[in-house]
């Protein structure tokens, strides 16, 4: 059987671009975890808050795709920040409002409760844009939007498309990925929340304010998600009130695949879910006839299996040293 | 005025009593300690002071200041640094971070207070890149005094500093003590080995389930009758 790697490539670069955007998500999941140990799952849906702001954001300031560049990267910036600014402002106060009030609580009491938030925000946003998909301005200049980089900028002769929305994926996720590491290692406050992440009550022996440095882990989740949201927004073109499920679910099974409370893990986790769900969606049909989208979750979930019962603890679990 | 009181302070875990109104003062410039056998309340009287375990009852005052109510980073913050029982080091980073955390509420490292750790423990030198977590037991407890001293503290809350370390340096950990109190740090000394705490402190207080039976100088504690037979050991 021929092996269409052209075909192989465009998936590849549409799982990378989905990678890096579950693997945005999943270090939420995964540094909020390290801390408290709480799986927030209301997680995917502070990541579609951030998606339905920059939407609001870009259709307030009116500017679409036949405004000059300029404008439309200005707008596309502004929106991102927003974006990723309200995300971290709605993580920072469900945490303040709820979860902090159950720390010596059972396990359960704040799980239920970010079930609950889970729901809570799915309603907003339905209130907020409606029940169903919708899309949003066009940002994209016609060109650009089958505009392939390879063949404009490198004059390659193929059929491997490489768009400037997979580059603008690359571009605003690979630094934001960088300065988190930077961040975690090296500064003062990424220090504090490793040490408040191994042993609490020693870290406010130290000095270390345990309930500001838990905000702190709600808030850099908060802000990454929020910058997953606009992206995906335009990646995908589309959103709707429950598009935090999937992605949320994929970004949690990632956290848990790289093994939680890992940062690099939920990194790794993230691409390997990407490049799973590309395949899956389109590579496969290739070969397999009766194949389809519908397989992906299984596959997945699957493959977690697997996974989890050779290496409970993750990829990089346990015996690493890169936890938060 | 002392430097640190504490009066009539009632601390409680659940329903457990475990502090029954103890009074305790530690002055300027002194090595206190406090000896009582297992679960007489040694460490929950410096979690209380930490406020770690907040009392219910009862007031503490750093230099007249009142400590009640403060979260227990802000008591850290004005220079009472507790070395916590069971070492506590962060097992997953490494030995020169754990000291960079000693010094989180000076806001930056001095190198002069590094350097001075690794004099007092050269151990800790060569291993300052070595994960916590995997020092041996007696390596752990250097660093947790070593931490501890990076905060320059005012007033140091050790636990049981000698725990687990050998002979040699356990002379050598108290000698360590001596030293740091010569230099103008203020001590409350918790310990089970009541002898060597004694013979290293200025005065001393005795706990018993929670209660003070005894407070003398450390000269008397040490040829009282009760306290040979009940923590030296003799018959
Ligand atoms: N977290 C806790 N929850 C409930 N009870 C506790 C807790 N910590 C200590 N206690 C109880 O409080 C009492 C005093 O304990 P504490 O740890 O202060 O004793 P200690 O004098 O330090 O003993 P040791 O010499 O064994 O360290 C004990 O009876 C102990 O069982
Ligand atoms: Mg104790």
């Amino acid at each position: 059987m021929h092996f269409n790697y052209e075909l192989f490539l465009n998936y590849l670069i549409q799982g990378l671009a989905n990678g890096a955007l579950i693997a945005l998500i999943a270090l939420g999941y995964t540094i909020v975890y390290g801390i408290v140990e709480l799986i927030n799952f209301a997680h995917g849906e502070v990541f579609m808050m951030g998606a339905f702001l920059a939407f609001t954001i870009v259709a307030a300031t009116g500017i679409t795709s036949t405004d000059p560049l300029y404008q439309i990267v200005g707008v596309f910036l502004i929106a991102l920040l927003g974006a990723m600014i309200f995300s971290a402002a709605i993580n920072f106060s469900i945490d303040r409002v709820a979860y902090r009030r159950l720390r010596s609580a059972p396990r359960l009491a704040p799980l239920i409760c970010a079930i609950g938030f889970s729901f809570i925000l799915q309603q907003i946003a339905i209130y907020w844009k409606g029940p169903v998909s919708i899309s949003p301005p066009p940002l994209i200049p016609s060109d650009y939007r089958t505009y392939n980089i390879l063949t404009e900028l490198f004059g390659l002769e193929t059929k491997v498309r490489l768009k400037p929305i997979d580059v603008a994926v690359f571009v605003i996720t690979i630094p934001l990925l960088l300065l988190l590491t930077w961040f975690i290692r090296s500064t003062r406050t990424g220090k504090a929340m490793r040490a408040t992440a191994q042993d609490q009550q020693a870290s406010a022996l130290m000095g270390i304010d345990v309930n500001r440095t838990i905000s702190t882990a709600f808030v850099i989740g908060g802000l990454l998600a929020g910058a997953a949201g606009m992206i995906a927004l335009y990646y995908n073109n589309i959103a709707r009130a429950q598009m935090g499920f999937r992605y949320g679910l994929f970004a949690f099974t990632a956290a848990v695949l790289g093994g939680i409370g890992n940062l690099s893990g939920a990194v790794l986790g993230g691409f390997l879910i990407g490049f799973i769900w590309a395949m899956s969606d389109g590579m496969v049909k290739e070969y397999i006839p009766s194949w389809g989208a519908q397989w992906t979750n299984s596959v997945i979930f699957g493959i977690l299996v697997i996974i989890m019962v050779f290496r409970p603890s993750g990829l990089i679990g346990e015996h690493t040293t890169e936890k938060v | 005025m002392a430097m640190l009181e504490l009066s009539e302070v009632n601390t409680y875990y659940g329903n457990i009593h475990a502090l029954k109104g103890i009074s305790i003062t530690v002055d300027k410039g002194e090595i206190v300690t406090l000896i009582g056998s297992n679960g007489a309340g040694k460490s929950t009287t410096l979690l209380t002071i930490s406020g770690l375990v907040p009392p219910r009852t009862g007031s503490i005052t750093l230099e007249g200041r009142s400590l009640t109510g403060m979260p227990a980073h802000a008591i850290t913050g004005l220079g009472v640094v507790q070395s916590p029982e069971g070492r506590r080091v962060f097992p997953r980073m490494s030995v020169l971070e754990n000291l960079e955390m000693g010094a989180y509420v000076l806001r930056r490292v001095d190198p002069e207070d590094l350097e001075r750790v690794y004099e007092l423990f050269p151990r800790l030198k060569e291993r300052a890149t070595q994960k916590a977590g995997t020092l041996s037991g007696g390596e752990q407890q250097m660093l947790a005094i070593g931490r501890a001293l990076m905060g320059r503290p005012k007033l140091l809350l050790l636990d049981e500093p000698s725990m687990g370390l050998s002979p040699i340096l356990v002379d050598q950990i108290f000698s360590i003590i001596r030293e740091i109190n010569q230099q103008g740090t203020t001590v409350l000394l918790v310990e089970q080995n009541a002898l060597m705490a004694l013979s290293v402190a200025h005065r001393g207080y005795v706990l018993q389930t929670g209660e003070i039976v005894l407070a003398d100088s450390a000269a008397n504690l040490i040829t009282n009758d009760m306290v040979r037979k009940a923590y030296l050991g003799e018959e």
